[in-house]
């Protein structure tokens, strides 16, 4: 890849107390690429985001941001409640204030009505809300999109819907993406990689896009229209502890239903071997 | 006009609500009552302090207050289950000033007042100090406001926006101390964290914006200064805690009137 770095980290060691949260992790971005990151609940993705970001502290490795990187964060949800007044239009201008007009394309460019401005956040639904957020990220014109957990709570529909917006998003400005995804088989299909995380990298590589199936429109029902893609597991090395993958050589032995996302890894395994 | 003990009242709680309605949006949001209390608590020690060591009192008041709102948020910010600590942190501090006080040898000194406030003794030299501090405090809260009001909602939020979420929790911890030190001469160490809370929980319920919830906690307080000032001069009250009470009746008010207006 010839497209300059945005950020890229080394050996990447989160401790927390006495457990090691991340260990070890290489990871890279660079301009204009779309990242996911998946792993199961407590594997370290909110944490590496938060490590890249330059939030949280290392015990070991190193994180290199381009200088003056622009970032544009989404957060999975905004920690304060009904205590804040605050409309969608406030939050748009913070901390940098947007005029009306930028306020307007901001929500149009999110498929948002106007109308949304002068709502209460508190009264937004969690889709609104996202796109708030992600509305006001764009407003400060970044270089890298990082998206915490951005469909959660939303249908398939709805998913494929937001993965449509920043597919949509990253050609008109050509802005990178880093995701984080609890789910494990069921990606962006426009990701140029999938990163599956488990305190380490597992295994990364592309996600397999499987629209033009007959099979994917039974898996994933109308209305995607081939948004959403499987990513399939590689690896090559089992776990002590308790993981929800099936690890092992893919190819010699039938898939597992698994705990997280389960049904989508074994009908992945069904569908891409065919 | 300053030779009126009430129009010095009357300023001295004016002066105290400008730093405390604000500054008490933030407590709210924050949900930092307890911190406001345990560094409000903290005040008295700071008195007895000050009077053992020959210190200006005002100094005395800052320098505890600071050392208690710096260590209540140094343990914020490692993640400890606040509640109890706090609890613990702000009960000793009122407890350790008082006995404290106790033990100063040959001062006699008001306890109602520590703990009450004394804002009809207020004199003309206290209330230049309370301007000053919450003038102050102002002034503070107004060059940070953005980026405060962004590490509230969010610190990841606020950190991707390239702001320290800790060095605007400083600003307040700051913001506190100096509003604190102000306000015990005025409501007293006991009623500062109701004068923090109560403008500002009035406020939320008719506020649209922080910026209006702001503004609006400082109106409210400031009315019910004179309000409460008005009821002790006519029911020969005690002054600190008509405000307060002055202040609740704000609250029950405007909770009606968010209720209707939402139908």
């Amino acid at each position: 890849m010839t497209a300059p770095r945005l950020i890229e980290a080394r050996g990447l060691t989160v401790r927390r107390g006495a457990a090691t949260v991340l260990d070890g992790v290489d990871f890279r971005i660079a301009a204009g690429e779309i990242v996911t990151v998946v792993g199961p609940n407590g594997s370290g993705k909110s944490t590496l985001l938060r490590a890249l970001l330059g939030i949280q502290p290392l015990a070991a490795g190193s994180v290199t941001r381009r200088p003056g990187l622009r970032v544009g964060y989404v957060p999975q949800k905004l920690a304060v409640d009904r205590t804040m007044p605050l409309t969608a239009r406030r939050l748009l201008s913070l901390p940098r204030r947007l005029s009306a007009t930028q306020t307007a394309a901001a929500l149009a460019r999110v498929g948002l009505p106007a109308g949304v401005a002068d709502r209460q956040v508190a009264d937004l639904s969690g889709g609104q809300l996202q796109r708030v957020l992600l509305a006001r990220a764009l407003a400060g014109g970044p270089e890298i999109l990082v998206l915490d957990e951005p469909t959660q709570g939303l249908d398939q529909t709805g998913k494929a819907a937001f993965y449509r917006l920043i597919e949509d998003i990253r050609r008109e400005t050509g802005c990178a993406v880093l995701m984080v995804s609890h789910e494990l088989h069921v990606v962006m299909a426009a990701s140029d990689r999938v990163v599956c995380l488990n305190g380490h990298v597992c295994c990364e590589g592309a996600p397999q896009v499987v629209s033009a199936a007959p099979e994917y429109r039974a898996l994933f029902g109308p209305g995607t229209q081939g948004s959403l893609a499987l990513y399939r597991h590689v690896h090559d090395h089992a776990h002590d502890d308790a993981h929800d993958h099936a690890h092992g050589p893919a190819q010699d032995r039938p898939r597992r239903a698994e705990a997280d996302g389960g049904s989508g890894c074994a009908a992945a395994g069904a569908r891409t071997d065919a | 006009m300053l030779d009126d003990f009430l129009v010095r009242a009357a300023l001295a709680g004016a002066g105290t609500a400008a730093a405390t309605g604000p500054l008490g949006a933030f407590v709210v949001w924050r949900r930092m009552a307890y911190f406001g209390d345990a560094t409000a608590h903290a005040a008295i020690l700071g008195v007895a302090v000050a009077l053992a060591s020959g210190l200006p009192v005002m100094a005395g008041t800052l320098l505890v207050a600071l050392a208690m709102a710096a260590t209540v948020s140094g343990l914020a910010g490692r993640g400890w289950a606040m509640d109890t600590t706090l609890g613990v942190l702000a009960h000793s501090a009122l407890a350790a000033g008082v006995v404290a006080v106790s033990f100063l040898p040959g001062v006699r000194v008001d306890l109602t007042a520590l703990l009450f406030g004394d804002i009809l003794a207020v004199s003309a030299g206290d209330l230049a100090v309370i301007w000053t501090g919450a003038l102050a405090v102002l002034a503070l809260l107004a060059w940070r406001w953005s980026a405060l009001v962004t590490a509230t909602l969010d610190a990841d939020l606020a950190h991707a926006a390239g702001i320290d979420p800790d060095r605007e929790r400083l600003v307040l911890t700051l913001a506190l101390a100096v509003t604190v030190a102000v306000a015990l001469k005025v409501i007293g160490a006991l009623l500062i964290a109701a004068m923090l809370i109560v403008p500002a929980a009035a406020a939320r319920a008719v506020a649209q914006s922080p910026e209006g919830m702001a503004l609006l906690a400082a109106v409210i307080g400031a009315g019910a200064a004179l309000a409460g000032l008005a009821l002790s001069w006519r029911l020969d009250t005690p002054a600190g805690p008509s405000v307060i009470v002055c202040a609740a009746a704000a609250f029950v008010l405007s909770l009606a009137a968010g209720r209707l207006r939402r139908g």
